[in-house]
């Protein structure tokens, strides 16, 4: 088995693995110290550096990615464990030259300033947007047993593991609400 | 973090098989607090064995009437499977007052069962901790212990558990199903975790090496009317300053029959047997929540920065069953 060059004096084949995994659509191998945590494997193995790493302890976000369609934080999962499974990054969003709604809206509403968490709002936000539109209920919806409304309060609550040290909050409820309602 | 071996076993019998020979193995689930406290020094284990994949992650509803989640369920799909929002509102309530989003797609039942504490003393390696390093003490008895234990503490340890989804199955007498190296057995939720005493760093009474395969709710048609009501510091994304998981069943004012259970004040999740016994086939009033509460706490030793939780224990268990008398 073979390791990167970079860490060839460190793994060896007792503590490492080859991994293959679709990401955003194209399937990838590549052979990763098992402790590598798929957003280092995304951003150091796989060129894909949209998904950032903040807090590294599953607590900001900013790492969101969708793995077979959920919203995970890649920061707390070894990639090891994804082998054979799919993942869509922010890249993986929308084509190289088009925006999804998602992605409109986050700029109509000026839903970030430096920009360092939108990669995780955004995987964030359209995972959670499948989730409602699966009926899933949260913390604040009243009824458990009806359809839920999105309501600020329930995007509010649904987003409550990404932070924004720039405190764009106003503009990121907008834009999803609006993303919601024309979808 | 220490290097480790990956092993994802065909079968439940493979993965115990593994943890039966491999002294420094763990189980690894959805990794929300096994990854974190690798990353931290806190865990070292040589082999994880990714129990993901076993085929344990299904919700079956039972002839009886009651519920068999299996140990890989995500918290996500247990809290929206339509049983749960119906038959045990209280179960759903307590994973989705938990966490966030992504995390819960992530965590799974058996794994949040056995999640650590979130003392800042255990999570620290400069510091003493007896539940990471028994003998070398406990730093958090006399320092920040704000977030920590009133109930059932010992000189050795002030920890108290973390989970929510805990402390409503508590309430709700779950089995705990577990897969050792002698085979399948059932653990009562109320035998299952351990107090801490003079050995903090055994937490449940789990055989080394066993494998947590389902949990069994009872069918319990009371507990249609059921809440869990936590506290915290911020509106959401934080563990428990406070928390109450209840059930009332009313025989006109009169209470028939009451569960209630206590997050964030023990090594353990708190089923408040005291309580109950007191509001039992008595009128119900915002008054007898309150003097239940004050009997079950009234053996509660707070430390010097947590006195707050028992006036806050008091307020939600009113709180909620009033909210049940009402609804």
């Amino acid at each position: 088995m073979q390791g990167g060059p970079e860490n060839a004096t460190t793994i060896d084949e007792r503590h490492s693995s080859r991994v293959t995994v679709e990401v955003n659509g194209a399937s990838r191998e590549v052979a990763l110290d098992n402790r590598t945590t798929l957003l280092d494997a995304l951003r150091e193995h796989l060129d894909l550096t949209g998904a950032k790493k903040g807090c590294d302890h599953g607590q900001c976000g900013s790492c969101t990615v969708l793995l077979d369609g959920r919203r995970v934080k890649s920061c707390l999962v070894f990639a090891v464990t994804v082998d054979g499974r799919s993942v869509v990054t922010v890249e993986g969003l929308a084509g190289p030259d088009e925006l999804s709604p998602l992605q409109a809206a986050f700029i109509a509403h000026d839903a970030f300033q430096c920009g360092y968490c939108t990669p995780g709002q955004l995987c964030s936000a359209r995972g959670m947007l499948d989730e409602v539109s699966r009926g899933w209920p949260s913390a604040v919806t009243g009824d458990l047993n009806t359809p839920v409304e999105l309501t600020d309060a329930e995007i509010r609550e649904r987003m409550a593991g990404n932070l924004c040290r720039c405190a764009a909050y106003p503009h990121i409820v907008a834009a999803v609400r609006e993303t919601a309602a024309s979808s | 973090m220490k290097a480790f071996r990956y092993h994802r076993p065909a079968d439940v019998a493979e993965a115990v098989a593994v943890l039966a020979a491999e002294p420094q193995a763990a189980y690894l689930g959805g990794g929300t607090n096994l990854v974190d406290l690798m990353k931290l020094g806190v865990q070292r284990p040589d082999v994880l064995v990714d129990v993901t994949r076993l085929p344990l992650d299904t919700v079956e509803e039972l002839p009886d009437g009651g519920l068999r989640i299996g140990a890989t369920v995500r918290n996500s799909d247990l809290a929206a499977h339509p049983a749960v929002r119906r038959d045990y509102p209280v179960l759903a309530r307590a994973l989705l007052a938990a966490a966030s989003g992504q995390l819960r797609n992530m965590a799974t039942t058996g794994g949040n069962l056995l999640q650590r504490t979130r003392c800042v003393y255990y999570q620290d390696t400069s510091k003493a901790c007896n539940k990471r390093e028994p003998g070398s003490g406990c730093a958090a008895l006399h320092g920040q212990n704000r977030d920590l234990a009133v109930l059932d503490w010992s000189e050795q340890c002030v920890a108290t558990h973390p989970s929510d989804l805990a402390v409503a199955l508590a309430a709700l007498d779950t089995v705990v199903e577990v897969h050792d190296a002698d085979g399948p057995r059932d653990i009562p939720i109320a035998e299952f975790y351990r107090s801490p005493g003079t050995h903090p760093e055994r937490e449940t009474t789990l055989a080394r090496g066993a494998l947590i395969t389902a949990v069994r709710l009872p069918p319990l048609p009371a507990a249609r009317r059921s809440t869990y009501l936590k506290v915290r510091d911020r509106a959401s994304f934080a563990f428990a300053a406070g928390s109450v998981a209840a059930m009332l069943d009313l025989d006109g004012d009169v209470v028939r029959d009451v569960r209630l259970a206590y997050g964030a004040v023990a090594h353990r999740p708190w089923r408040a047997y005291r309580a109950e016994e007191e509001l039992r086939g008595r009128p119900f009033s915002p008054e007898l929540a309150a003097r239940a509460a004050d009997a079950e706490l009234a053996e509660a030793r707070p430390l010097r920065h947590n006195g707050f939780k028992l006036p806050l224990t008091r307020a939600i268990t009113v709180r909620a069953l009033t909210e049940l008398a009402s609804s």
